[in-house]
């Protein structure tokens, strides 16, 4: 049975919401007039986004497509804004540890990250290298969602080991929420899939 | 919700229901609660599984399915104060979520019974929040897209027990008729919450009610809410197990506040 996902419109909410006290206070989300970023702005974007995702080391926080924007404020105040998977994805408090502790190297005293909520992320936010590396790393990466309609549970996903595309669902949840637990008929393997949000 | 030196938890001398949304609060923070709790309760209900379930897949994906709702819980209840204050030092008659997630586990499908019941309303809800422009709508784009996964699981394991063995069936046919009496609350109106709840209700029977006939079981037919239940959980009150539940959920903190690892 495929569940149909309600396709929830996401754009025209600004308010971030951070799970803890620690990230708050909120500010207004980047908006479409925000300034184009500064060199340094950019500079530090791709440091911060370089940072490995604490559970899948072989993605970085840019590929994972979690990193939202890096701003920098007039007294050199560093605002990171950093959306989460799943809302209750552990692995985000380490995300914000790492990002402050590598800015903080760079010579960045005062540096806050935010947890914002939306738009929520897809895995469609992945990017293809994002993807070509899950694969690599034995975990088939989701498939891009359609334009519209529902999560595509029963289309093929092809086994990163053998490349079969006959391949069967054990558990719906895996060794994280992000991933459902599948098998290949082909050469037997089991092997995990992160699943399309 | 891990109590940490950041959120110093107040001492027991002063561990007032201060917590608690005054009468004055906004709306929003009503339905941040009401919404917040069942995803709280819910969430450890799924968590005392661990270590129980049939199967190891079952086990994983039980306490997926609660880290997600523990995610919610915390955005929500953030929304309505503070989040280790509102979970860990309310008493029972302060908590307002349904009666329907406090529900002791039983045996697996029970379990499963819940989990359609309680999946099926939180989607459709999340999904009507959405569109919504609600401090809590941006929660609830995100977490309609974790639930249909939630739904989803809920509903291939009705269909394989329902439609499985005469035992299977008839355990899952018994989960869902001793749940049936707690789902009318689901479409109680709640403060804050702006929702077209006749759609909620007939959306939410359409969906139960297939899934449910797929299963060859039967939809039951009694009354949605026991006569004693008045303003049930919304309200504060809360059936028998609830408060042994709190007792354990609450113990560590309460024991020792302000206790980190």
């Amino acid at each position: 049975m495929v569940t149909k996902a309600p396709q929830a419109p996401t754009a025209t909410h600004t308010e971030p919401v951070g799970p803890s006290a620690a990230m708050a206070p909120t500010a207004p989300a980047e908006s479409a007039t925000a300034p184009a970023p500064t060199a340094l702005e950019a500079r530090l974007h791709a440091l911060a986004g370089s940072v490995p995702d604490p559970e899948l080391p072989v993605l970085s926080l840019a590929e994972l497509g979690v990193l939202r924007s890096v701003r920098v404020g007039a007294t050199g105040h560093v605002d990171v804004e950093l959306t989460p998977t799943y809302t209750g994805c552990p692995a985000i408090e380490a995300m914000s540890a790492d990002i402050e502790q590598v800015l903080r190297e760079d010579g960045q005293d005062d540096v806050t990250v935010r947890t914002v909520l939306s738009p929520a992320w897809s895995t469609d936010d992945i990017s293809a290298e994002g993807r070509r590396k899950l694969a690599e790393f034995g975990i088939a990466p989701p498939r891009p969602h359609a334009a519209e309609g529902p999560i595509p549970l029963t289309l093929t996903v092809r086994c990163p080991h053998c490349g079969s595309t006959d391949t069967e669902l054990l558990s719906r949840f895996s060794s994280t929420a992000c991933k459902a637990l599948r098998r290949c008929v082909t050469c037997r393997e089991p092997f995990d899939h992160f699943k399309e949000l | 919700m891990t109590p940490t030196p950041t959120t110093p938890a107040p001492s027991a001398t002063e561990a007032a229901p201060a917590a608690t949304p005054a009468p004055d609060a906004p709306a929003v923070h009503t339905a941040a609660l009401a919404l917040g709790d069942d995803a709280l309760v819910l969430s450890h209900r799924l968590g005392e599984w661990a270590g129980h379930a049939p199967v190891l897949e079952e086990e994983v994906a039980l306490a997926n399915i609660a880290l997600d709702l523990l995610g919610q819980a915390r955005v929500l209840l953030s929304l309505a104060g503070d989040e280790d204050e509102l979970a860990y030092l309310r008493e029972e008659r302060s908590f307002r979520n349904l009666q329907l997630v406090e529900q002791p586990n039983g045996d697996f499908a029970h379990t499963i019974a819940r989990q359609l019941y309680f999946s099926v309303y939180q989607n459709l809800m999340y999904g009507q929040l959405a569109a919504t422009d609600s401090p809590l709508a941006p929660l609830a784009a995100k977490a309609v897209k974790e639930v249909a996964y939630h739904q989803d699981h809920a509903e291939q394991w009705t269909l394989r027990l329902g439609d499985g063995t005469a035992e299977s069936h008839e355990r899952m046919q018994r989960g869902v008729d001793a749940l049936w009496r707690f789902t009318g609350e689901m479409f109680a109106p709640v403060a804050g919450l702006d929702l077209d709840r006749e759609a909620l209700r007939e959306q939410w029977t359409a969906t139960v009610t297939a899934v449910l006939q797929k299963a060859t079981l039967t939809v039951p037919e009694g009354p949605q809410s026991g006569a004693w239940t008045a303003g049930a959980g919304r309200e504060g009150l809360h059936t028998e197990s609830f408060g042994r539940m709190l007792a354990e959920m609450q113990h560590l903190h309460r024991s020792h506040p302000g206790a980190s690892w």
